[in-house]
């Protein structure tokens, strides 16, 4: 399981979350919905461990995260995949592809060759792969980051408004990538998103569904 | 902004090349359209498609290595009519951008400088196309309290950015609102806000292009469709009969992937715009697709128009 609980993020004198938690569990989808503002996207990085709360407690798979960024540990922060809303602010411009996608791989000191497979998995064509992103669409980036997410096999998987940008079908073609990977591997996933339809869709069937508010942000 | 009933945004054979080391980008190909006084169109396609190249033609924002041809003439009946393709920087500076055609970008989050205020950016642009109204007016029509407008960019959520942004586009009082991609990180309720935002521009007798990949938000507000596939226009048809049945493969693919509707892919993947298949483009993902499309259908002219050659049966007909 990835819980948070007791989750108090403040920004200067704004109270983003008060108070909220969430469980995630292993091959399951958990939908996590609210307002524009509410800190969906909040408490899905004080969940990837990369926003340290001011107060609460993560843990993963029962192991709680005490170090927040790039000091929490590789072995807790590989177990989570994190896709974000915009593609282009979560990428690193000068990389080609191919080098956004083996990122994780070579931080980690594996064989960055998965790369191209991890690639085609996701519909990407070879010859976009040494193009840097402000020569793709942004489509063709969301792909090449749901990549780079899953390029660890993580045992859970934060999709933050990973749709939002994107028109239907590719939309339906993540959305169906994401379900094969879980279904495949056991992966939870966390589906965030404020699309009613999208979520009842893809966490409706028989996922939790979180309803944030924007006063009060308890899930 | 006057207005007279016979303006209207009227574009023709409009295309745009980007030459790159090696390789031609086919962005946009003899698009053809018209936008009148006091009405929406759509134009949606899967992204990468050109949907906002034919936006920054309009404007004359793209980059050095583009050429672009065809024409784009804006006739509104408060000044002279203008030619905005190939027209010099110094006019469109001057008299176009922000004034009779302005735009709501992509990605508002990352378009806003990070540096300084909303209030700061709505300010400039009220000073810098004279007008006098305060920013917390324009702020207010667009959603936002006074409060929202002294936060950094990095410190509003993607909706609220998205409306300071909305009320820089007006701070000029522009004929022709083109919104890139309007909605983008919206929640529904503010999906459905911003579309009565540009149905009342609309009402005010503005025009409105619409680019957007969000067929919802687009069924609200548009009274027209342009479908647009590897940059051609390969459909156009009244907002009301696009929804009920769209004729063109593409578009019925589209419509299908809705979560509301069958949440299928289209199978395949758009082709490059640096390497476009002979024939028609949609060819290679198309169930209908025969020896007749390796000729690239044309598009004929008037309303409810397809470039197919085996098009489906239109709603009525069915």
């Amino acid at each position: 399981m990835l819980h948070a609980e007791g989750v108090t993020v403040i920004y200067g004198r704004r109270r983003v979350l008060d108070n909220a938690g969430i469980t995630l569990r292993p091959g399951t989808v958990t939908g996590l919905a609210g307002p524009s503002g509410c800190g969906k996207s909040t408490l899905a990085r004080v969940l990837g461990l990369v926003q340290k709360p001011a107060t609460g407690r993560v843990t993963i798979d029962g192991a709680e995260a005490r170090r927040w960024r790039s000091r929490a540990g590789r072995e807790l922060r590989i177990r989570i995949g994190l896709i974000f809303q915009q593609p282009r602010l979560a990428v690193d411009p000068r990389f080609t592809l191919r080098e956004i996608i083996a990122e994780p791989l070579r931080a980690t000191g594996r064989s960055p060759g998965r790369a191209g497979e991890l690639a085609e998995e996701m519909g990407l064509t070879s010859d976009l792969l040494t193009r840097r992103p402000h020569e793709v669409s942004d489509g063709q980036l969301q792909r090449a980051c749901v990549a780079r997410a899953l390029a660890l096999r993580p045992r859970y998987v934060i999709c933050d408004e990973m749709t939002t940008m994107l028109d239907a079908s590719t939309q339906a073609h993540l959305v169906a990538r994401l379900e094969a990977y879980r279904e495949e591997s056991g992966a939870g996933v966390l589906a965030i998103t404020h699309d009613d339809e999208l979520l009842a869709r893809w966490a409706g069937a028989e996922g939790a569904i979180h309803h944030m508010g924007a006063a009060e942000p308890r899930a | 902004m006057t207005t007279s009933a016979g303006s209207r945004l009227r574009v023709d054979g409009l295309t745009v090349r980007f030459h790159l080391p090696g390789a031609t980008v086919h962005a946009v190909t003899d698009a053809h359209f018209t936008v009148g006084q006091g009405e929406c169109l759509a134009l949606v396609g899967e992204s990468g498609c050109g949907k906002s190249v034919m936006a920054h033609a309009l404007l004359g924002l793209l980059p050095g290595n583009a050429t672009i041809t065809g024409s784009a003439r804006l006739e509104t009946g408060d000044a002279s009519p203008v030619e905005l393709i190939g027209a010099p920087e110094r006019l469109l500076a001057r008299t176009v951008r922000g004034r009779r055609v302005g735009l709501v970008p992509q990605s508002p989050a990352a378009h806003l400088t990070p540096v300084r205020t909303a209030r700061a950016q709505l300010t400039e642009a009220l000073r810098e196309l004279g007008n006098p109204a305060p920013a917390d007016d324009l702020a207010a029509r667009a959603g936002l309290r006074p409060r929202d407008l002294d936060l950094y960019p990095h410190q509003l959520s993607g909706g609220m950015a998205q409306r300071v942004v909305n009320a820089i586009a007006l701070a000029g009082d522009p004929w022709l609102v083109i919104a890139d991609e309007p909605t983008s990180g919206l929640d529904r309720p503010l999906v459905d806000a911003t579309m009565a935002e540009l149905r009342r521009l609309t009402g005010e007798g503005r025009a409105v292009l619409l680019i957007t990949h969000d067929l919802r938000a687009a069924e609200q507000v548009a009274d027209h469709v342009a479908v647009m596939y590897a940059g051609r226009i390969v459909s156009l048809d009244l907002a009301g009969e696009f929804f009920a049945g769209p004729r063109h493969p593409y578009a019925a693919g589209l419509l299908d992937a809705l979560p509301s509707r069958r949440f299928t892919a289209i199978p395949g993947r758009p082709p490059e715009l640096t390497d476009l298949p002979a024939g028609c483009a949609f060819r290679p993902r198309c169930a209908r697709a025969d020896a007749a499309c390796d000729d690239v259908p044309s598009m004929p002219a008037g309303a409810g128009r397809v470039a197919c050659h085996h098009p489906l049966e239109s709603h009525a007909a069915r």
